[in-house]
This record gives C-alpha cells, structure tokens and sequence, in this order.
C-alpha cells in the first residue's frame, strides 16, 4: 500500500517521491490534493498538493518541503518503505477550459502543483505565459518541465542568481500592462499569492489562486481550514483549494495560518536533531 | 463529598444483603435507593482522559436490578429506539446471570458496552420507566443504561461475547460508506446474511465519531476498536482512506465495482457556525475540530503527539449538548484553567445527557445559562479576547417544543476568553450530494429515506444515521443502521 518508488532532494529541503497509489492516480485531477499520515496514534496528518500523476502506472508524484517534525519523517522515508495512511485526491479541481492566454506564477514548491495545471490549460490550447519565483538557482523545482510547456518562462531570484533579480510580481505586472492575460494562476507562499492578487486587481485580470490552510480530516467535518472568501466562510478542503484571489481575506488567513506558530518554533528545532537532513536555508 | 467506588459498593453489599433473593414486593423494591454510578474524582479526572464513570460493581449492579418492578406491559422498551426487552434483561442481571442478560440485549442491539454509556436513557427508555413515575421523578427511574453497561463489559471480559454466524456466502457484495455506528450495525447485519461486505472510511482510522468526536474519558477507545474487531472477524473488509465520492464515486462503486447495494452512514460532518463576527479569529474552533485534535489525532498527549494544541487559559464553549459538555470537559483536561459553556436557555432545556451535565458541574465547568454570543472580539495580534454576550429570557416554546430564548435589550456585556469552541450542531457533509446524480435530499442537506426501508432516491441505495437524521445519536444511528441491513437483505433476496 502506498509504496514509494522513487525519492529525490531536490535541494536542501525539498523532496520529490513518486509514490503508488492507483485509485488516487486514477481519479486526480489538476489542483487536488492529499493527505497523509505516517501511521500509528500520534502522526500528524498533513496536506500535499498532487504534482503529477500517471494512471496508467498507477502513481502521484509529491513534492514537499521538510519545514516540520512531520515532514522531515516524510523525507526520512526511503524506496521501498511505504506510506501508511494516504486519502485523496481531495479538493474541487482547477477549472480547466479554454481562457486564451494564461500567466501562470509559482513561488518556491508551489510550482509543484502548479505544474498539472499548467500542464492541463496548455493542452488545451491556451498561451502559458510562466514566471518561477525562488529565493536562489538552487531552489526552483521542476524547472525543466516548466521550460518544456512554457510559451515562455520567466525565472526570478532575490538573490539575482538565476533570472532576474526581482520578486514574481514585477514580470506579473508588466505582463498585465504589455500581455494583457485573461487568467493568471498563482501558486506559492501566501504572501506572494497576496502580492501577485493585488499586482492583477488594477488591471482586472481574474487570479485564481490556491490556498494552503491548516486542516485535519479535508473532508470538510473539522472547519480549521475556514477563510472569509468576498466575506462568506468557505472551507478550503472542499470548496477550493483554489479560490478568487481578489475575493480572498489574506490578512485573516495568513493570521490563521499561524495559529500554531509558537509551538511550530519549538519543533522546528526539535526535529533537526536525530533525524537525518541538514537544516537548509530554504 | 465524592463518595469512592468502595464505599458505593459497601453499601450495595450490606443492602444486598437484607434484600436477600430478589423475591420482593412493589413496596419493597420502591425503597431501595438508586445506585450512584461510581466515577474517578473529579479534581483527579480532571487531569486524566481515563474514564470518569467507572461502572457499577457487582454488588450494585444486582441492587439497581432489584429496583425494576417487572410491569407486565413493559413501558419501558417503547422508549428504546431499537426495542430491547429491558426488564427480561434486568430480572437476568438481578439474578446475577450477566451473560444470559448481555445476550438478551444483543438480540437488538450490536453495541451495548457503547450504547450503555452514550444513550441519552432519560428521553429514551428511563423517561417511561414505572419507578421514576412513582417517584414523580425520572433521575429516580431504573438506571438502565447502567446495567446494561454493567452487562456488557461482564460479557466481554470474559470472554462470552461470541461472534456472529456468518451464512454461507451469497456472492453478493454490499459497500458500507462510514464505519460510525450506523454503518457498524448495518454491516454486521449484512454480513450475517452471507453477503460480502465492504466498508469505506475516509479517515485513517475506523469508527466514526465514536473515535474523532466522543472523548476517551466518556467512550474509552479500546471499546470501539473491539467492535471494529469484531466485524474483521466476521470477514468484514474495512478500507480506511477512501473517501467515497472523492477517491471514488458512489456510482462507480455500484456500476463499475459490482457492488449490488450501498449503505450511506457518512455521518453529519459539516460544522455549524453563528455567523456572527469573529468566528474566523485565532483561538476560534468547531467543536469537530477541537475534538479531533485532542482524539483521533491524541493532541492530548503532547509528549508523543505531533498534533498541535492551541493554548488556552479561559475557554468559551457555545452550545449546551453533548458534544459542548465533551469540549468543555476536554479543555479542562488539556489544561484551561476556566471554562465555560454558553448557553441560550436555562439549565432544563440544556440538550445534553444529564449524567455529562452533572459531570461537568463537578469538573467545574461554569455554566453560563440564558446568554446568546454576538460576537467574538480580538486581540491586536487577531486572537480571541473576549465574547460579547446578551441576556435572553424564556417566551413561548417554539417548534422544537423548548421555550424560545428572547434576547434583553440593553444587556450587552463582554466577558474575557482566550479560545472559543463552537458547539451548535453539524449540518450534513454536502459532498456525496455534490458527487452523485439523482441522490435527494432535503433543505438541510440530509439524504432523504423511504422511513420504512432506508432506501434513498438511487435503487439499491440505503442511509442511515446522522446523514438523514441530522445530528443525533449513537443508538437512533445504530437503529436506522440495522433497518436498512434489514432492507439490504431482503433486496438481495428478491434480486
């Protein structure tokens, strides 16, 4: 059950693992998710976003970054071992339809579900317009894969070590001036989702964007990924992942989205030690 | 002053003692005294998830058996959703053959060890009871759900709780969608039959809400996971982290999978809010969460969980159920120093079980009665300050038969808290709905069933449980679970 077949660092802490799940790599569609559990009484059950997926072989791929005890035991999973506890795929999946021409933006790993979506809108004939956001070259993920679906890509560093020495939205908005997209698709750290939102408001491009709350079950029974979206409370389990960015309440999620930040710095700390991954600076 | 489960069975012995062979009269057995169910100290429980009522001793147990004055027209069981034969179990346990009584419950209910600890028996079988009638006073009325208890866990530990014939196989298949206690029953029911049984969870691990929502210290885990056994031993097949409609459709389940009947027992699972401002802030949860954090996910044991907890000081419980009482109680275990159930009207209309409210009482729980929350207020930093409540008073009852909570004018005040749970009530998990043509259902989202077969809108489609009821309870779940297996077989039988 849930075998892992292949693991790879991407960099310092960002794993990608194919893992076989076929009833999952079946049913998946672009911007859905899963949550897993490492088995046993006390594993936290955590979130993912679904990178890719091959029905035929029966297979997801995921893409994590090590930030928490959880993850890091995720990572400490080798070939061969398995995953004891995974549900999917969840989540409502990306509208996928002919828009005309799409800015796709990713920060960091958001990439990774970025990719499927990208992917999905290009084979339907849409313009993919990319911009990869990381904070150095050594930190973007799938960047050839990005390269071979972009009409175009745009890297951006902060540290200008690849690309341009830029945050993503300086290229989001210069595109919406000179491009004028009819979809942009933002996937990254919340404050970048902000940013890119607000980057696209003044020229009323419609931003979807995809929201990664604290959640439990993902089935919508626990309300602890609740975000106020044009001033009603959605769950972002079942009524997104993804949603209007312009629409979207960030101050309060991003609040949210720390509830648990204290207990969070102590076992960040906590999990370094015994367990076998440098602490990156990613 | 707590009395101890030695002093209680003490009692019960020199009692017993008198009472002699159960060869008594009406007047007689209208002077023996309730039995006090024995719990662990409250200022000790408090800092414990173990069980707090400890069950009755032997000694007891035959006590409270004496008290039930055997009516010939036996009003009791009008009041039991799935029609125990109450006092032929009772007068087995007076006489003290406790696994004769376990088996004469179990010839209508699969979970009494549950059930026996969960049912609200006073709006169920001790309401009608002849004693408390006498008394003029249902706390007086025969304590039921305590023998039944009793006489459960007798059964199973030692050994005596046999598992069900299971017929000889049919090659029908039948998928069970939930593993809470409608599904539990409805596919021990079908099993029986012969029929291959498969049950869908969509957490990873079985038992619905009698493992995320009813806390340790009233529903001890170990009980729910013997159940679960149980039907492992029957050849039921339990896949957990499928969630039916997501990870596979229910149509797919029936027209791909080969599947010749469904049983829907997913359960309420959408909580309710106030909609009033603030329910977003930090330190604000549902009860399901709060709950789920601290037992599926065993948040209450910090030292080996990776689940976090939020830190609390002052908790604000909203609602007056069971499952605010669970939060309430929970929070004080994980460390709040106060907490408090809010509540729109007074003590007599509070939904929950009386034994959880008295529970809570002795916990110190505060009980903040007749008052309705506006409004949740935050901090600088976005976390939950304070509640700005109003007084109610009680008018005319409304349709729900309690008198409706009407709000005083000008009696606005804010109270401090650090964390607020929301306890209102679930509505139904929108999401099959969302994933199946052609399933009905009402304005609040509840599957709608023929009542006299549990069949839905879908041919060979059956539900049950919280999905059509609402939020209700474990033993109406339980109930409308064996309906709709007795449904499923004879729709196999004909099919």
């Amino acid at each position: 059950m849930n075998e892992i077949l292949y693991k790879e660092k991407l960099s310092a802490e960002v794993f990608k693992m194919i893992v076989r799940a076929p009833r999952i790599a079946e049913a998946r569609k672009p911007g859905q998710f899963i949550i897993l559990q490492l088995g046993g009484d006390y594993n936290e059950r955590i979130p993912l976003t679904i990178a890719d997926a091959d029905s035929e072989k029966g297979t997801i791929t995921l893409i994590f970054q090590a930030v928490g005890e959880s993850t890091h035991k995720l990572a400490n999973l080798n070939v061969g071992e398995h995953i004891e506890n995974l549900l999917g795929p969840l989540g409502t999946p990306t509208e996928i339809k002919k828009y005309g021409k799409v800015v796709c933006v990713g920060g960091g790993i958001g990439v990774a579900p970025m990719y499927p979506i990208a992917k999905a809108l290009k084979e339907l004939g849409n313009e993919v317009k990319i911009i990869m956001g990381a904070r150095n070259k050594d930190l973007f993920v799938m960047r050839e894969e990005m390269e071979a679906l972009a009409d175009e890509l745009i890297l951006t560093t902060d540290d200008g070590s690849a690309g341009r020495k830029a945050l993503v939205t300086e290229p989001l908005k210069e595109l919406c001036e000179s491009w004028k997209p009819d979809l942009v698709v933002a996937i990254g750290p919340p404050i970048m989702m902000k940013f890119c939102a607000l980057t696209t408001k003044p020229y009323n491009v419609h931003t979807i964007v995809s929201l990664n709350t604290i959640m439990i079950d993902g089935t919508g029974m626990c309300g602890g990924c609740r975000v106020n979206i044009g001033g009603e409370t959605k769950f972002v389990c079942v009524d997104g992942p993804e949603f209007d960015g312009h629409k979207v309440d960030w101050d309060n999620m991003l609040m949210r989205l720390g509830t648990y930040k204290p207990q969070e710095k102590v076992n960040h700390h906590r999990c370094h030690i015994g367990l076998n991954i440098e602490e990156g600076d990613a | 002053m707590h009395a101890t489960i030695e002093q209680l069975d003490i009692q019960a012995k020199e009692l017993l003692a008198k009472l002699g062979d159960n060869n008594l009269s009406m007047k007689e057995r209208l002077t023996i005294p309730l039995q006090d169910m024995p719990t662990q100290d409250p200022m000790q429980r408090i800092t414990n998830m173990e069980e707090v009522a400890l069950g009755y001793t032997e000694n007891q147990v035959k006590v409270e058996a004496m008290r039930c004055l055997q009516c010939k027209n036996k009003p009791c069981i009008q009041g039991c959703p799935v029609g125990i034969d109450i006092p032929a179990f009772i007068l087995q346990a007076a006489k003290g053959d406790f696994a004769g009584a376990n088996a004469t419950i179990k010839e209508s209910s699969l979970l009494p060890s549950i059930c026996g600890r969960v049912c609200p028996q006073e709006n169920q079988c001790q309401e009608y009871c002849t004693y408390g009638k006498i008394k003029k006073d249902i706390s007086q009325s025969v304590a039921i759900g305590r023998i039944e208890r009793y006489v459960a866990d007798y059964a199973r530990e030692h050994n005596q709780d046999v598992t069900p014939f299971v017929k000889k196989s049919t090659r029908k298949k039948v998928a069970i969608v939930g593993s809470g206690p409608a599904s539990v029953s409805a596919a021990a029911d079908v099993r029986r039959e012969g029929h291959t049984v498969v049950m869908y969870e969509a957490l990873h691990k079985a038992g619905g809400v009698l493992v995320y929502g009813i806390p340790e210290f009233r529903l001890p885990k170990k009980l729910v996971q013997r159940e679960l056994d149980g039907l492992a031993s029957m050849g039921v097949e339990i896949n957990k982290n499928f969630l039916v409609g997501k990870t596979r459709t229910l149509e797919d389940l029936k027209d791909k999978d080969g599947f010749d009947a469904i049983f829907i027992g997913a359960g309420a699972g959408l909580p309710k809010f106030l909609n009033i401002p603030g329910e977003n802030l930090i330190g604000v949860f549902s009860a399901n969460e709060y709950l789920t954090r601290s037992n599926l996910m065993k948040a209450y044991d910090q030292k080996h969980s990776l689940t976090p907890l939020f830190p609390s000081e002052k908790v604000a419980v909203f609602g007056g159920g069971n499952v605010a009482m669970d939060s309430a109680r929970t929070a004080k275990r994980l460390g709040a120093k106060e907490v408090t159930i809010i509540y729109r009207r007074s003590e007599d209309e509070l939904p929950a079980r009386k034994e959880e409210v008295e529970h809570a009482k002795e916990e110190g729980i505060n009980f903040l009665l007749l008052h309705q929350p506006h409004e949740i207020i935050a901090n600088e930093k976005g976390s939950v300050k304070g509640v700005k409540v109003v007084t109610c008073k009680l008018g005319e009852p409304d349709a729900s038969g309690r008198r409706r909570p009407i709000e005083i004018e000008g009696t606005e005040q804010v109270i401090d808290f650090d964390t607020v749970v929301v306890s209102i009530g679930n509505a139904s998990n929108p999401l099959l709905k969302q994933t199946t043509k052609g399933l009905d259902v009402n304005k609040r989202g509840n599957i709608i069933i023929n009542e006299e077969t549990c069949e839905t809108s879908i041919k060979g489609v059956y539900a049950g449980g919280d999905i059509v009821l609402g939020a209700a309870t474990v033993i109406l779940a339980m109930g409308q679970g064996r309906k709709a297996a007795k449904s499923i077989n004879a729709y196999l039988n004909n099919n």
